[in-house]
């Protein structure tokens, strides 16, 4: 106090000392504010509510994840589900289509030639020949150019028959696929189809095969008034 | 001056050593340096009202920093040390905010 330069340097060492450490001090407090590491100097308190806030969202979180896996699975189930569905849909339709008549056949048959030099078989003897090969599990017919299909009728008189509209001539040819054997033990059993073309003048000739071919076609059918119910 | 000159040194120093805070003052750094801003903002009105002095102003500075931090750490003690802090830093704000008025006054005269 004595000395006035000495008390005033003094002073001035001491702001410039106090103002040092504030600038150093500030920088400090900014910089550890900015590295995000805000957490150390939280009171117990705060953090016990931050915990508490993270375990709930935590926990609304992990529900989220087991819905959406839930769903995730019942979507592929689903999927599966349909992708099956449609397979088996698919695989109905062409087997109806073999028997509607609408789509190729092919596969192990028989093959039926039936002549008429005197004219005199009926359109009967051709029935009885398709109901034979029905009954004895004939899966597709084709008799002449035309595919039979479950409203084929044969027309006419003996010599002039005719299936579902369209002549046919002698000698008849029957392409049926189904079991060879059977197919033709079906026809040659005592009293039928075979006797009753040999009865009328005519002959037949059966020949299995291991494969034979139905390229005939008959026109899908739509449907104008049935609806499928249920 | 000195003072402005010391503080500029203060935060390159600080940026250039980025020194670490011990744990126990960590609480009260913050509290610490706005009570110090509210020192300096005084000191420097004080300056401009040509009262300046710098016994006032080294007592002033220390005590402020000591009784801000202690203020806290009793805060701290009795379970309440949030709501002290924001108490402070509340009171400090509103000063260094007087302070400041002060000194545009001086300054732009307005």
């Amino acid at each position: 106090m004595a000395d006035p330069r000495g008390h005033r340097l003094l002073s001035g060492t001491l702001i410039a000392v106090l103002c040092l450490a504030l600038g150093v001090a500030l920088v400090t407090q900014v910089r550890r504010t900015r590295a995000g590491d805000a957490l150390a100097d939280q009171r117990p308190q705060d953090l016990v509510v931050l915990l508490d806030g993270l375990r709930q969202r935590e926990a609304a979180l992990h529900k989220e994840i087991a819905e959406s896996e839930a769903t995730l699975r019942r979507l592929r189930e689903s999927g599966q589900g349909a992708g099956a569905a449609l397979e088996e849909a698919r695989r109905r339709a062409t087997a109806l289509g073999v028997l509607a008549g609408t789509v190729a056949a092919a596969g192990p048959g028989v093959r039926v030639e039936i002549t008429d030099p005197r004219g005199r078989v009926g359109p009967e003897t051709l029935l009885d020949a398709l109901q034979e090969l029905r009954a004895a599990g004939a899966e597709a017919v084709q008799v002449g150019p035309v595919r039979t299909g479950v409203d084929s009728a044969f027309s006419g008189s003996a010599g002039r028959v005719r299936l579902d509209g369209t002549d046919l001539s002698p000698p008849y040819v029957i392409v049926a696929v189904g079991d060879p054997p059977t197919l033709a033990q079906a026809l040659n059993i005592p009293g039928g189809v075979v006797d009753s073309v040999e009865r009328a003048g005519g002959g037949s000739r059966i020949a299995q095969s291991e494969r034979v071919e139905i390229a005939a076609l008959r026109p899908e059918r739509s449907h104008k008034y049935a609806r499928p119910a249920g | 001056m000195i003072g402005v000159i010391a503080l500029a040194v203060g935060v390159v120093l600080g940026l250039w050593l980025d020194p670490t805070v011990p744990d126990w003052v960590q609480p009260y750094l913050p509290i610490a340096v706005v009570a110090a801003l509210d020192a300096v903002f005084g000191g420097l009105r004080a300056r401009l009202d040509e009262i300046f002095d710098a016994k006032v102003f080294v007592v002033s500075f220390v005590s402020n920093v000591l009784i801000a931090a202690l203020i806290v750490l009793l805060g701290d003690e009795l379970g309440v040390g949030g709501q002290l802090s924001t108490a402070v830093v509340v009171v400090f704000g509103i000063r260094i905010f007087g302070n400041a008025s002060a000194i545009r006054r001086h300054l732009f005269k307005a």
